[in-house]
């Protein structure tokens, strides 16, 4: 009789749940900021602390003021929290977090429908927000190994702030900082996103949980390398120029953790490649020609808005449906 | 006699509330982003903007019956910039800072599409009285709407209001709020905190019918 019951899809379940996804995303995360704790001290954990806490208690808070279930239980908050702070500088004022927080939280995911409704990133979204606020705040970044007590008071006379290798780029020159270090994250930068040793192998965990796939983080990271490799500036090396431009900044860590955000980018296989090399691409476009040295953030950003319609533009055919170039 | 008075009183209500030219109708909206950085822009936008409807209004009111239909939009045009140009020069020899602080925004409040629509909807078909009055609700819904929006912005953008520090020193003012992002956040805002108060007021309105 069993075999006979009719029921609606979906007919194969899984126990993934957005919870045990974001318990994932977490753990790939830890290392990073451990990583980020011993190159810039212990303010890190202060930042981070203070940007988890405000995001839960925001989203709570909201939750709580427009009726609807609370979905802190779901882990997203905690998720968007730690990529907020791992966004920020070491020397951020403490307050910049808790305003992070409360646009990712309530402007740009609750008042849009919360989680799953959101058409940008969130802390992405926070970050540009807050550089266009505080740029001075945004761009003061520690040297490395110049570790900061837990509450250090920075102000802007401090003078800590120390170029970062995107700067030095955007000049046309090579960074002072080796490749190596670079890529073990020895360099000066945002909590999160100086080691990209740490990101690849945290990414590599998401592959193989399956929570992420590879189509956008690899499009994107390769559309960097070539575009940077071909039109190098004549005067430097070009496997130089490409590899540094790829480890400096957020290209790492906004290629496998944040242009993978699954409610902003696109569901099917096609339509994620051409998010990942449209992402690549403005990305190394806004970093060329743009006012700011950055601009992974941005490109992020812009290529969500697109997300429907690569969805829509790729979606497959169904089994069965017409089939293309038909001949009879 | 009474019906002119109870329309007087839904010429102010639409204008100020109802039929609000930014916050309802969402008319003008390339000014109201551009201009309200600060509250005294803000202020003076909305005022000369105010004096220009209310001139128009008045002439294509009096000259309704004598304006074929067929070239109305036109020669409304030529009425609105005639008092724009005029505006502008006023502006230019009376009050020069405002002048460069508005900058192109006056000589294009001629394509200001409140002061045609005013024009097109309400002054081509009424007496002149009362499409002055048009004039004057339309005006201060559109004044009350660019203050209330340029006053959120200059206190978060710049932490003054009419250019005085309203703040204290270690507030430190968020620049977005004076840049064009900020002011689609602000209005956007205050769109829904207007459609807040207009439904409750509504409510009531019902409750008391009831009643």
């Amino acid at each position: 009789m069993g075999l006979l019951k009719v029921s609606a899809s979906p007919h194969i379940r899984h126990e993934d749940t957005t919870r045990v996804l974001m318990s994932d995303v977490i753990l790939a995360m830890i290392p990073l900021f451990i990583w980020g704790a011993y190159i810039f001290g212990p303010r890190v954990i202060t930042v981070t602390a203070i940007s988890v806490i405000s995001c839960v208690l925001f989203e709570y808070i909201f939750n709580l003021i427009v009726k609807k279930p609370c979905t802190v239980g779901d882990m997203s908050a905690v998720v968007s929290g730690m990529l907020l702070a791992f966004n920020l500088p070491a020397t951020i004022p403490l307050w910049i977090p808790v305003i992070g927080a409360l646009f990712a939280m309530v402007i740009v995911k609750g008042i849009f429908g919360g989680i799953g409704k959101n058409i940008m990133n969130p802390v992405l979204a926070a970050r540009v927000f807050l550089f266009a606020s505080w740029p001075g705040h945004m761009t003061n970044y520690s040297e490395p190994l110049v570790r900061l007590s837990f509450f250090d008071k920075i102000t802007e006379a401090d003078a800590v702030s120390s170029a970062t290798s995107l700067t030095v780029l955007k000049g046309g020159e090579l960074p002072d900082v080796s490749v190596f270090d670079m890529f073990i994250g020895n360099m000066a930068g945002c909590i999160g996103e100086i080691s990209a040793l740490l990101i690849i192998a945290g990414g590599i965990y998401l592959l193989v949980r399956k929570v992420i796939t590879w189509h956008i983080p690899v499009s994107f990271v390769l559309t960097v390398a070539l575009i940077t490799f071909v039109f190098a500036p004549d005067n430097v090396s070009s496997l130089n120029f490409m590899l540094s431009e790829i480890l400096s900044g957020g290209l790492m860590i906004g290629a496998f953790f944040m242009a993978t955000d699954y409610v902003t980018s696109p569901v099917t296989p096609l339509g994620r490649i051409i998010y990942g090399i449209g992402c690549g691409a403005l990305t190394v476009f806004i970093r060329f020609f743009g006012g700011y040295p950055e601009g992974v953030s941005f490109a992020i950003l812009i290529m969500n808005l697109f997300v429907w319609y690569l969805d829509r533009a790729t979606k497959p055919t169904k089994f069965g449906g017409r089939v293309k170039n038909a001949k009879a | 006699m009474s019906k002119e008075k109870t329309s007087i009183k839904k010429i102010f209500t639409d204008g100020l509330f109802d039929k609000n030219p930014i916050l309802v109708q969402l008319l003008g909206t390339c000014a109201t982003l551009a201009v309200t950085t600060s509250v005294s822009n803000g202020l003076a936008m909305g005022l000369s903007t105010t004096a220009v409807l209310v001139c128009s209004n008045l002439f294509i009111s009096l000259l309704r019956n004598f304006i074929p239909k067929e070239v109305r939009i036109a020669s409304y045009i030529v009425v609105i910039s005639g008092f724009v140009t005029a505006i502008e020069l006023l502006i230019k020899a009376f009050l020069p800072e405002i002048n460069k602080s508005l900058g192109v925004f006056i000589p294009l409040i001629v394509v200001n599409c409140i002061i045609l629509s005013r024009a097109e909807s309400f002054a081509s078909k009424n007496k002149p009285f009362l499409a002055m009055l048009d004039g004057v609700a339309m005006g201060a819904g559109f004044t009350m709407a660019l203050v209330v929006v340029s006053a959120i912005r200059e206190f978060l953008g710049s932490g003054t209001f009419l250019g005085v520090r309203v703040t204290p020193v270690s507030f430190e003012p968020a620049l977005i709020f004076i840049m064009s992002a900020g002011a689609f956040f602000t209005l956007a805002f205050v769109i829904a905190g207007m459609n807040k108060i207009m439904d409750s007021v509504k409510k009531k309105a019902e409750k008391k019918e009831v009643k």
